[in-house]
């Protein structure tokens, strides 16, 4: 199949269908209405369901239902809207129903603006919803991984009967770029042991999440934390761009990512040794890779347009194996290659400056 | 010879019994529910959506496939669950609180769509589960836990009227308010349910039951003394009737 | 580093700045060149400032966000307070000179003043001052052929609705006229 031009939210929708998306369910929030637009004028003429929803709580309770009959259903939304879905996100993983989530960052916190963002990283990763869950989480850095990264969405989210959330934001849902569908390439597991269609030949079945008897609770939450450690061995996936001589190691996820990687070109150009690990899933967190190539690096920058929240994990995951330093831009404001490009030369004669003065001492 | 006098629906557990206080109206309508289940046939064909609140643990009692909603949200549920199994029968069965105080939004545009569903809704004029607190369709001069002095119309306003809301919905199939207070009352619920039932069954849109029921143990009342305040009290306020059928029009 | 070409093109909401540059990054996929598009916009529909930037290359581009472009197209003159730093040094700006009369700033960069707004007087209405633009700009930087986004015109006028698709001959007349333009020198420096 040719590459066709195509703008990052429509890239995801067109992606749902061909992964066999059934229902759509949403509300229009900018910057990702879009995606609505096209499910609406695609989904009824193929016979499949699209209903925009009286809010956000509706559209996500109504991908439970879809959800608990095994079939493939989604939801988007940005910022604001997502947060009204929290409660569900929680109660879905305890549930273990299936479902995907997009999420298209706009600038927060409160209405905010409708400028790209990453400021929903905690409301993804940290959760809003109530207990202890994990939603698995995918960053697409491009228009053709929003694509493939919706085709895995569905996919494991089968799988794994859990929440999968799409976190894009606004520059990857506005842009366009070529990029190329190609076939769903999984093959999805079998539902018919656990979906809801009627007691008929077998015992009744129930997807609920709550659990009153003593003890039941703690013994559902571990083993569903069994399934996530599952879901860590088997997902973890991340992007290693020019890392293996890396002093400097940028950190970054989605659109982010790929500025920071002109950057890296230009620094690279220079001849300052830098280079780029980005988390493909945030959720599981690439955290022994990353700390593996903090142990060979001399500092890590992460960046984010945010205050800094990725930052915490990539702390976590570093642990003391090398500085980390952060750069990032909240609530719209953007990064630039040559900003990027500017922080990476200060910090990189640092770096020379340090490598040196210990080299003197000794 | 023996006659048969008493089965037990196919539709209820073998072994679940119910765990209501005395005198609750919960019992009585969810053995309606699963009577005319068996009466359709639809045991095997059923989805139950069940909601927050004493409405919650369908899965103890019912023979039937359960998914449980959030708070207020099991008509989007049921939503999701019909529109990718339009062949089963889904109903939600939920409380006051649940379907006309948190989730009444959900509840009227669910009816204004037309959904081929079924909302069975008990209305005790308090949140039950919680202790007995006002929700929207409390009586004025109610004493709740967080009435204390009965509820003040000058401060919170008037009780929300559900079932008649719910027939200016233009994709109401039917919507009435019974109450389960007498053997012919509660004949009356079971035909108006049935018709709710059928609604859905003959596609036609959404259903609509609002059920009054009696919550003796937060009324602070004896099960005899409740069904009186209901007749007596409660259907001054929210009159029993049939606000919209359908197909009583096409009759005309 | 932002690829071969980078260029802004802004204006106020109607004027077809985002769509020239779609027009545009179709045009580089027919040549079978990298691009990205990403646009710019306030919460009006119509009216706002809307701008979007555009990024040709024959390799990967890696940021679709724009520091200093190459070119800039600005349709009026808030484009054209906004942008006129945004121009990298050697760089061009495209000014419609039918809706900006603000004296230009640096000496650094080459203008282009067209009266975009009467010179599509002249075509047959309706004319649009974006496609003008883009055949300008094209013309200019040789980055494109003029004959891809025809074609890329062509194309979609297969798939939108048979009111726009009428407007196609208006479309070709217009891109046509803007090459022209610089062919002929008909701009004001």
């Amino acid at each position: 199949m040719a590459k066709v031009l195509v703008k990052g939210n429509e890239a995801i929708a067109q992606a749902a269908i061909n992964a066999g998306c059934q229902c759509y369910f949403g509300y229009p929030i900018t910057p990702q209405s879009e995606i609505g637009e096209y499910m609406g004028e695609h989904l009824p003429e193929m016979g499949r369901v699209f209903i925009t929803a009286e809010s956000e709580l509706a559209s996500i309770n109504m991908v439970i239902g879809a959800g608990t009959t095994g079939t493939k259903a989604m939801t988007s939304s940005s910022s604001c809207g997502i947060a009204l879905m929290q409660e569900a996100l929680s109660a879905m993983c305890c549930a273990e129903v299936p479902g995907v989530i997009v999420s298209v960052m706009r600038g927060g916190p409160g209405l905010g603006n409708i400028a790209p963002a990453q400021g929903d990283y905690f409301q993804a990763l940290k959760g809003g919803g109530n207990g202890d869950y994990k939603i698995i989480v995918l960053s697409p850095s491009t228009v053709q991984e929003a694509i493939d990264l919706t085709y895995r969405a569905f996919h494991i989210a089968l799988k794994y009967r859990n929440p999968v959330m799409l976190l894009a934001d606004g520059v990857l849902g506005q842009m366009m770029e070529p990029a190329e569908f190609g076939e769903y390439p999984y093959k999805d597991p079998d539902v018919t042991q656990w979906a809801l269609d009627g007691a008929n030949n077998r015992p009744a079945r129930n997807i609920v999440s709550l659990h009153m008897p003593e003890g039941e609770m703690e013994m559902l939450t571990n083993r569903i934390f069994k399934k996530y450690e599952e879901v860590a061995k088997n997902e973890t996936t991340y992007e290693d761009y020019l890392l293996s001589d890396a002093k400097l190691v940028l950190t970054a996820f989605g659109s982010v990512a790929r500025v920071a990687k002109a950057a890296v070109k230009r620094a690279r150009d220079k001849g300052m040794k830098v280079g780029l690990f980005r988390p493909v899933t945030l959720f599981p967190f690439p955290d022994k890779d990353l700390h593996d190539t903090a142990k060979k690096a001399n500092m890590i920058l992460d960046l984010e347009l945010n205050k800094g929240q990725m930052l915490l994990d990539v702390r976590s995951a570093v642990f003391g194996a090398c500085p980390v330093e952060f750069y990032g831009r909240p609530a719209g404001g953007l990064l630039t290659p040559d900003m990027i490009y500017n922080k990476i030369a200060e910090l990189y004669a640092k770096l020379e400056n340090t490598t040196k003065t210990e080299a003197g001492v000794r | 010879m023996e006659t048969l006098v008493y089965k037990r629906p196919e539709s209820l557990l073998k072994d679940g019994h119910f765990t209501f206080c005395p005198g609750c109206g919960h019992g009585v309508v969810l053995r309606i529910i699963a009577e005319l289940l068996d009466e359709f046939n639809l045991q095997k064909d059923t989805i139950a959506i069940s909601s927050v609140g004493c409405s919650i643990f369908l899965e103890k009692f019912f023979n039937l496939d359960v998914a449980g909603a959030s708070h207020g949200r099991s008509p989007c549920v049921a939503t999701g669950v019909k529109r990718c199994k339009p062949d089963k029968f889904v109903f939600t069965y939920q409380g006051d609180g649940d379907a006309a105080t948190i989730g009444f939004n959900e509840t009227i545009h669910t009816a204004c769509r037309g959904e081929h569903i079924t909302t069975i809704m008990i209305n005790n004029t308090n949140f039950g589960m919680t202790g007995g607190q006002a929700s929207a369709t409390t009586l004025v001069g109610q004493v709740t836990t967080t009435t204390p002095a009965g509820r003040k119309a000058e401060l919170t306003g008037y009780p929300l009227h559900a079932a008649e809301i719910i027939s200016k919905c233009d994709g109401t199939a039917y919507a009435a308010r019974v109450a389960i207070t007498s053997t012919k009352n509660i004949i009356q619920a079971k035909k108006a349910i049935k018709k709710a039932f059928e609604a859905q069954i003959n596609g036609l849109g959404y259903g609509f039951v609002e059920v009054l029921a009696a919550c003796p143990t937060n009324w602070h009342m004896t099960p005899v003394e409740s069904v009186e305040h209901i007749d007596k009290v409660i259907e001054t306020v929210h009159p029993l009737g049939v606000f919209k059928d359908i197909t009583a029009q096409e009759n005309k | 580093m932002n690829g071969d070409m980078s260029v802004i093109i802004s204006g106020f909401g109607g004027q077809g700045a985002l769509f020239a540059g779609i027009l545009l990054c179709h045009a580089a996929v027919v040549e079978g060149k990298h691009t990205t598009w990403f646009p710019a916009y306030g919460a009006e529909m119509r009216g706002g400032a809307v701008n979007c930037s555009v990024n040709i290359s024959d390799s990967d581009v890696p940021s679709p966000i724009i520091d200093e472009a190459d070119a800039v197209i600005a349709l009026n003159d808030a484009s054209q307070e906004k942008f006129e730093h945004k121009v990298k040094a050697g760089g061009f700006m495209i000014i419609n000179s039918s809706l900006s009369h603000l004296k230009t700033k640096r000496t650094d960069i080459n203008y282009i003043k067209i009266p975009l707004n009467e010179l599509a007087q002249k075509l047959t209405q309706p004319a649009f001052v974006n496609v003008i633009a883009l055949g300008a700009f094209l013309e200019k930087t040789k980055i494109l052929k003029i004959e891809s986004v025809k074609e890329v015109m062509k194309e979609m006028a297969k798939t939108v609705s048979a009111k726009k698709a009428a407007l196609l001959p208006n479309n070709l007349e217009s891109i046509e006229f803007g090459a022209n333009i610089i062919r002929q020198q008909m701009v004001t420096a």
